[in-house]
């Protein structure tokens, strides 16, 4: 009996406490920056478009919701002529952001993406592509490794060797 | 025509806070569980009530084509019509009272004996087993604290020497009767929890055992009316706790009766809030065995002590 009094009176000490509620929409809660929200397409240092088609961001997506179609520009550099995300599937899992290569595609916090019209939720390219680096600052995929596209020799990547010439190993 | 305006009136009022009460009651759970409560709808979401009423009677009235048609729809009115006819005795002030009858307290009892009829009914009707489960314990938790229901009041009715409801608020001009019957008062209010089946007592509802038990199968306004008439049996408890126990409308003159009579009365309304919020739903039996085997000696001993006393009071 005096149990049960005294957790009728701890329960009422709780009107005292201060109130666990998110008073969402006139207080925005904290989003840490990796919160995993809508998602992004960045471009690198050089205002380019990270994104080199390489379609892997569309193959680890466990609801197959990133479809692209990869192009060559005239300098030979690959870019997405195309690139949708339907936001109505996605379930922010990240895994792109981690299959991602180029660190192009990146998830942002923001989760305000309600819409009333579901055709809306599908993004194109036009709508993902922002114009800065987002959370990774000067990153250019070109100057780590990989092909001569103008920003670096070959083989004068930050993370690259010189190519080795394959007639020295014979002799 | 006096009466009817009293009649209107108090309908009126048992009605008006009945329904604040839905708002009431969650903005209380959610002080007491640290979160908001309803606050979007008009200033701090006063204006719920307005929505969830319209909500509700815009919502399909289904009768499941498996149910007992009459019985099913006549379930919920016998509850509303019980409680109502309960509101006729509690004098909210001297003047302002629909029926001064010198059985009003047994009136009451009958009452609220009647009530059970419509949980049971209604379970019956749903033909649906859950219902019926409801519907059952329903029937032996109402039984069972029925009986001492009355009898923790029949203290308060020697002391006051009277069952009308007016005479025993004012024989408390002297002093309230909770102190000289301070068992009667913790046990009236347990079974007044039972009576209502209020959480914890919510057994034939229970929600986590029997989906919502005895109204399971009941929708739209029939829902309601259910709905709607657990506040009003929490009302009914409380203003009787107030008139029985805390001097009714008696207070310091500096304000109205009436409001001493809301007043006390609303405190017992969070009460029942504030128990809803923190005791969990007790087991079957348990309720049972606390009913038949602790409080009902403990009601007999109380009789027993005020006889004697007053008993002794008069000898010498
Ligand atoms: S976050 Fe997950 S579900 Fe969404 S697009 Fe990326 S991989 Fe697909
Ligand atoms: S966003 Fe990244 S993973 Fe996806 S196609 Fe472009 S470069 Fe490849």
């Amino acid at each position: 009996m005096l149990s049960l009094i005294r957790s009728i009176f701890y329960t009422f000490l709780h009107a005292f406490h201060k109130r666990e509620t998110q008073d969402y929409p006139e207080k925005m809660p904290y989003l840490p920056p990796r919160y995993r929200g809508r998602i992004i397409l960045s471009r690198d240092p050089d205002g380019k478009e990270r994104c080199v088609a390489c379609n892997l961001c569309a193959a680890v997506c466990p609801v197959d919701c990133i479809s692209l179609q990869a192009a060559e520009g005239d300098d030979g550099r690959r870019y997405p002529e195309f690139f949708r995300i339907n936001f109505s599937r996605c379930i922010y899992c990240g895994l792109c952001e981690e299959a991602c290569p180029t660190y192009a595609i990146q998830l942002i916090p923001d989760f305000e993406m309600a819409d009333y019209n579901r055709q809306n939720m599908v993004y194109e390219k036009e709508h993902l592509l922002i114009s800065g680096q987002g959370k990774y600052h000067g990153f250019n995929f070109y100057k780590e490794a990989g092909v001569n596209m103008g920003v670096k020799a070959t083989g004068g990547g930050e993370n690259e060797n010189q190519p080795v010439d394959l007639k020295s190993l014979i002799h | 025509m006096k009466y009817v305006f009293i009649i209107a009136g108090v309908m009126i009022v048992v009605l008006t806070i009945a329904a604040g009460l839905i708002y009431v009651e969650r903005r209380l759970l959610a002080l007491f569980q640290d979160r908001r409560g309803p606050n979007r709808v008009g200033p701090f979401g006063v204006f719920q009530v307005v929505a969830d009423m319209i909500k509700i009677f815009f919502k399909e009235d289904w009768v499941p084509p498996f149910a007992d048609k009459a019985v099913f729809i006549m379930a919920p009115g016998i509850l509303i019509t019980s409680i109502f006819l309960t509101f006729a005795v509690i004098p909210f002030t001297d003047k302002f009272l629909v029926l001064d009858s010198n059985i009003g307290l047994l009136f009451f009892l009958g009452n609220s004996s009647l009530g059970v009829y419509s949980v049971v009914l209604g379970g019956w009707a749903s033909n649906n087993k859950y219902s019926l489960l409801g519907a059952i314990r329903a029937s032996a938790q109402m039984l069972t604290y029925e009986v001492f229901m009355g009898l923790s009041l029949v203290g308060v009715v020697m002391m006051a020497d009277s069952f009308s409801l007016r005479e025993i608020v004012e024989v408390q001009k002297n002093g309230w009767f909770v102190f000289p019957q301070f068992l009667g008062f913790m046990t009236f209010f347990i079974a007044g929890i039972a009576e209502t089946h209020r959480a914890p007592f919510d057994i034939p509802e229970a929600d986590g055992e029997l989906v919502a038990g005895y109204h399971s199968e009941y929708s739209g306004m029939k829902f309601g009316m259910f709905f709607v008439g657990e506040y009003m049996g929490v009302t009914m408890i409380s203003a009787l706790i107030t008139t029985l126990f805390f001097g009714g409308w008696l207070g310091p003159a500096f304000l109205p009766p009436a409001f001493w009579f809301f007043f006390k009365t609303g405190i017992f309304i969070c009460l029942f809030i504030l128990i809803r919020a923190s005791l969990p739903r007790p087991r079957y039996d348990q309720l049972m065995e606390a009913g038949w085997k602790v409080l009902l000696p403990l009601v007999l001993l109380n009789i027993l002590a005020t006889g004697a006393i007053l008993l002794l009071k008069h000898t010498t």
